[in-house]
């Protein structure tokens, strides 16, 4: 399709303590429909919004984290989170949900949808895109 | 392709600058915008990663906040440069995309 | 070129949107198509007619409304992020049953469709935030 970009969408930002992740996210599940090919970025602070074990009971507010899971179904399967930012916070691959969706081009074979990548391959990917929307 | 990189935050209360040196390629220009300005003082305790970044990358500010502010220019890194809002709109259009660091 | 632009924090607590405008205002002048401005977060605070600052200070939503009708740029506000922060046009009041409505002149309510596509259909695209 003629008028394709590539959309990267840069999460720096922890969920709860501000909306920007949840209306980040908002964004992403439109833009879906729209069929531009879609990557999403998780660094520095954005990296806490793919931790496993969120329970929002406590504070009123409605637990999105669940969302991420989904968006595969709607092609949106390029989540790059950055190692340093991970380490630099203390966490490891593990402490991440695991997010998978069903690749079309293997026979519906279930991959990760995370995508782990150094800083420096961050940089890589922040440079190939058409639009770089951050909130 | 190059990307310019808009920082608006003081490097001394968040590490979104800190951040944004970290992922500049050669090419790029980093521009200072709002509190971001006060990331080109010299001699503060950011200013050496500022200036290992700058050379390969260009740093700019926006005139505007610097002297809303009271930035002396001469406190600032070496190789900065000051461009008002129509050199902001340039910097956009010479570049191929415009990365937030919000 | 044809230039988008996004807002995403409201006026006088963050300088996010006097930026936004400025920026908008010299790509105009500089012959440049600023095709839309999309507020989203907080951005739509923007756009409610009854804010009443000080005389001697700038008026915020006044200037937006301004460039919309004078140089004909698109203002559109996301439709989700109003309806969370009291943001709402005739027609929404109405449908909602609510006693009242607030949106400025030479702003408009749409979806976040609205954003991608400018995305799409832009050469640039410049976010002001926080």
């Amino acid at each position: 399709m003629a008028d394709t970009k590539k959309f990267l969408y840069v999460n720096r930002k922890a969920p709860y303590g501000t909306i920007y992740a949840l209306e980040s996210l908002e964004v992403v599940l439109i833009g879906a429909a729209f069929e531009q090919d879609v990557s999403l970025a998780f660094l520095d602070d954005g990296v806490f919004q793919l931790t496993k074990g969120q329970k929002t009971d406590g504070i009123g507010m409605k637990n999105f984290s669940a969302t991420f899971r989904a968006l595969g179904d709607y092609d949106v399967n390029k989540f790059y989170v950055e190692k340093e930012s991970l380490e630099e916070r203390g966490l490891t691959e593990a402490d991440l949900q695991e997010i998978t969706y069903e690749d079309e081009n293997d026979d519906w074979a279930e991959k990760p949808s995370i995508r782990f990548v150094t800083r420096a391959e961050m940089a890589d990917i922040m440079s190939e895109q058409d639009v770089v929307l951050s909130f | 392709m190059s990307t310019l990189h808009m920082v608006n935050k003081s490097p001394f209360e968040t590490g979104t600058l800190s951040s944004c040196l970290k992922h500049c390629k050669a090419g790029d220009a980093v521009l200072l915008i709002e509190d971001g300005v006060y990331g080109a003082i010299d001699g503060s305790s950011i200013s050496d990663q500022v200036k290992a970044t700058v050379g390969d990358v260009a740093l700019y500010v926006l005139d505007g906040d610097v002297s809303a502010r009271g930035i002396d220019a001469g406190k600032m890194v070496s190789g900065t440069k000051s461009v008002g809002y129509d050199g902001f709109v340039d910097l956009v259009a010479e570049h191929d995309r415009t990365m937030s660091w919000l | 070129m044809k230039i988008g632009v996004v807002v995403n924090e409201g006026p006088y607590t963050h300088q996010a949107a006097d930026s936004a405008y400025r920026f908008v205002k010299a790509a105009l002048e500089k012959g440049h198509e600023v095709s839309r401005v999309f507020f989203y977060h907080d951005g739509v605070n923007v756009a409610t007619r009854l804010t009443i600052p000080p005389q001697d200070e700038r008026h915020i939503q006044k200037n937006w409304s301004a460039l919309a009708t004078e140089h004909g740029v698109d203002l559109v506000v996301c439709i989700a992020a109003a309806q969370r922060r009291g943001i709402l046009d005739a027609n929404e009041a109405n449908r909602q049953g609510k006693d009242a409505d607030n949106l400025a002149e030479g702003f408009r309510i749409s979806g976040l469709g609205q954003l991608i596509e400018m995305g799409v259909q832009t050469d640039r695209l410049v976010v002001f935030g926080d």
